[in-house]
């Protein structure tokens, strides 16, 4: 008897979608000078609402409202004091949750399941532990009477817009900088409801401010020379070119950039828990995931057993509707983001690798890309190298703990890894050996806020989370 | 299978199977426990699992009269709605099957009995046998034996394995499901190995607990029992039933194993024959949930009846 799961969408109604935003600057929302610009839900490409764009004057507005908050208050507030403020923050954010959860799905396309049980509750964790170092800093192991920087630039990604605005906003407060956050140009609507949030908390205006737009706001964002600190999370290529822009100034910068990660299987593993990790792995958040395990590596002995379960977990995913609550994987952030996939896919093939995808059936409207992945893939494949960050697995074997190394290490990224095996000495011996930010055994994208969380080589430098993250915020 | 050539053999075999992570196996299930079933699913899934509960008694005081009033009950559960499905069986001791048999007459409910010195299985294989012979010969359908915990702690597959053929051997045609009380294994690798060894040896069903040990049924348990099933039907072609008894109460939770069920094993165990609920309080709080989904209206327990 076949079960089919009747439509349980999440309603819509506990969004309150204005037709226009501006820009959020020195606590109040106003208009940008540039061309508005249409944000889309990517699941139905229907218009959600207009956005302003902030040009080169508008960013130097929000720039000198967060100078004059650092100076004038944020600076001279006590870090129990600001703890207050992020706390409060935080709490507002739990009240809030299901409204910021079906925003978050409706305008990035992301499964509801995720948004409410993934993004938004680390959201909520990451500034309740910020708000917990604000009053400790001199206790944190960088030096005796850590400073802030003053006024940080932050630019976002579209695939965690809340949860990167989170990791960017919550630790550079607790250290007492002021910030001017520039989300990314296809996901900016929960940016804005956070503005709203900080007016709720009764923030000091100006100490977070939010400017909209694209490429060339953020441009404009990090070479203003009203701003002390740079962190970006995005592509590497974007990243190298934000790297050549502040050099030779004094601005400190962190960067967290793309990755192309190896998940590890070798013959003693958990088999029905690697293959959930796997699918984890790439699956979680449409593989729009700069951490995402898209290079498995399985050990030859069991490659046929684990494909022939991966394959059969991954058909019973459920593809469409973000805001239905029995959903796994939602739509392709964007038209563009969906032409890479295709594009890298098309290549895939053209290179010899074989292509499976999940029988499903995928909708008409909007921007959709069915869970695939490729077989007979080897390290000379682009499909191995490049970042694809999409729902596709490459699959490669490996015979000997030595090879595998090999393999995962040879590439230009290094965020993060993941090894599963029963045995626990292996595990530790590969962790030393994994050039990697993180490595997870028996485990996959699970994130936490006391753990630090970067790259090695072109996935970045700097930390965020934990301890370590605050040490980019802090001026010693 | 040559797992079970010699006890060397078959101890190769079962630690030979791939292990379970606890923190993922837990994880999985919790997942698994966010579906929201609604409206028309909620419907068939309510029906499914009413039809799919072996309701029981187990209790020193079992009398005639409480066994005929559990058969009446399973007979029609809902009298004030003659669409509601009969359960699957009536699970009871040995000496209550002749009386079950009679009162469930041409209902087509099964009559199940617990045997081999249920719940401890602390006796000898004679008495076992013997125990199972007699439920089978005042007719039960259907055999729930335990297995020897000891003799699978102390590492003697072979002694389980061995029980199992010959309990097997006395049930003949009867089906036989097989108590592994996961609650006393403990641990989710010794759950996978006692699953497969049920299996080898020749079980119908193989079902989690005995309801006098805690903990009994667990999502995560019988994850692992399913995929035990799925697995073996992959590997030799026969299917194997899957029983989680005892701690299932509530229509959510039923629902939460039929998802399960769906995406571990697939739509073909979610029936009847392949997929039961040891329970006695589940029924009613289906019984509710299913009046409640139809006339859009709670009513008191005192609308549903007592066994």
């Amino acid at each position: 008897m076949a079960f089919e799961y009747a439509p349980a969408p999440e309603s819509r109604s506990v969004v309150d979608l204005r037709s226009s935003y501006g820009l959020f600057v020195n606590g109040e929302f106003v208009d940008g000078s540039g061309h508005a610009f249409k944000s889309v839900s990517p699941a139905t490409e229907e218009v959600l609402a207009e956005m302003a764009e902030a040009t080169a004057d508008d960013v130097d507005k929000a720039v000198a409202a967060a100078r004059r908050a650092y100076t004038r208050t944020w600076s001279k507030m006590s870090g129990a004091e600001r703890a207050k403020y992020l706390y409060r923050i935080a709490r507002i954010i739990q009240e809030r949750s299901r409204e910021l959860a079906v925003l978050e799905s409706l305008d990035n396309g992301k499964p509801i399941r995720e948004s409410r049980d993934v993004d938004v509750p680390l959201v909520a964790a990451y500034f309740f532990y910020y708000a917990g170092w604000a009053d400790k800093l001199h206790h944190s192991g960088f030096g005796a009477d850590p400073q802030p920087h003053g006024v940080a630039g932050q630019i976002i990604p579209w695939n965690f817009p809340l949860l990167m605005l989170a990791w960017k906003i919550a630790p550079a407060l607790a250290c007492g900088n002021t910030v001017v956050l520039k989300p990314a140009e296809t996901t900016s609507l929960t940016a804005l409801l956070f503005a709203e949030i900080c007016q709720q908390a009764d923030l000091p205006s100006g100490v977070v401010n939010i400017v909209t737009g694209a490429g060339e706001t953020g441009q404009a964002l990090v070479a203003h020379p009203g701003i002390d600190k740079v962190a970006f999370t995005g592509s590497t290529e974007v990243g190298k070119a934000i790297a050549r822009t502040v050099a030779g100034t004094s601005k400190s910068v962190t960067l967290e950039l793309g990755g192309k990660a190896a998940n590890i299987v070798f013959d003693d593993a958990p088999l029905d828990q690697a293959v959930e990790g796997i699918v984890n792995g790439i699956f979680f958040n449409q593989g729009h995931v700069c951490c995402a395990g898209s290079r498995l590596l399985v050990q030859e002995s069991v490659y046929d057993e684990v494909l022939m379960r991966l394959k059969r977990r991954m058909a019973t995913l459920r593809i469409g509707d973000p805001l239905d609550k029995n959903t796994d994987v939602g739509a392709i952030n964007s038209a563009e983001q969906l032409a890479r996939i295709r594009e890298l896919s098309e290549v895939g093939e053209a290179e010899g690798a074989e292509r499976w995808s999940a029988p499903c059936k995928l909708p008409d409207r909007g921007f959709w890309f069915a869970p695939t992945v490729f077989t007979g893939v080897t390290q000379a494949h682009r499909i191995a190298r490049e970042e694809i960050f999409g729902p596709v697995l490459s699959v490669l074997t490996f015979r000997t703990p030595a090879e595998a190394i090999e393999k995962a290490n040879n590439t230009p990224y290094g965020l993060s890894a993941g090894v599963w095996t029963d045995k626990g000495s292996r595990i530790l011996w590969m962790a030393d050996r994994l050039r990697a930010g993180v490595v997870w055994a028996n485990t996959f994208n699970r994130f936490d806020p006391t753990s630090p969380f970067g790259g090695y080589k072109e996935s970045g430098y700097g930390r965020e989370g934990g301890r370590h993250g605050l040490e980019a915020y802090l001026a010693h | 299978m040559d797992a079970v050539t010699s006890p060397a053999a078959l101890r190769r075999f079962l630690h030979g199977l791939p292990g379970v992570d606890q923190v993922g196996c837990e994880a999985r299930t919790a997942t698994l426990s966010t579906r929201s079933i609604k409206t028309t699913s909620k419907a068939w899934a309510l029906d499914l699992a009413i039809s799919m509960i072996d309701l029981t008694t187990l209790e020193g005081q079992d009398t005639h009269g409480k066994v005929r009033a559990l058969c009446a009950k399973a007979r029609q559960p809902d009298p004030a709605d003659p669409t509601c499905p009969q359960v699957a069986a009536i699970c009871v001791y040995p000496d209550m099957v002749a009386v079950a048999k009679q009162a469930l007459g041409a209902s087509g409910i099964n009559v199940a009995s617990v045997a081999t010195a249920f719940p401890s299985g602390r006796s000898s294989l004679a008495i076992k046998l013997q125990d199972t012979r007699d439920a089978v010969s005042a007719g039960a359908d259907e055999i729930d034996m335990v297995i020897d915990r000891g003799a699978f702690l102390s590492g003697d597959y072979q002694r389980v394995y061995d029980e199992i053929v010959a309990v097997k051997g006395a049930c003949g045609q009867t089906h036989l499901k097989v108590i592994m009380e996961t609650g006393e294994l403990v641990t989710y690798d010794n759950v996978r190995r006692a699953s497969w060894l049920s299996m080898l040896a020749g079980a119908d069903f193989i079902k989690t607990s005995t309801g006098k040990v805690q903990p009994a049924a667990t999502m995560p348990v019988t994850l692992i029992l399913l995929e035990a099933v799925r697995d073996f039907r992959d590997a030799t072609g026969r299917m194997v039933g899957v029983k989680p008894a005892g701690g299932i109460s509530t229509a959510k939770d039923a629902i939460k194993y039929l998802v399960m069920v769906n995406e571990t094993a697939g739509d073909d165990w979610l029936d009847p024959h392949w997929f039961r609920f040891g329970a006695s309080r589940l029924l009613n709080d289906l019984l509710m949930q299913r009046t409640k989904l139809s006339t859009g209206r709670y009513s008191g327990p005192d609308y549903f009846t007592l066994d």
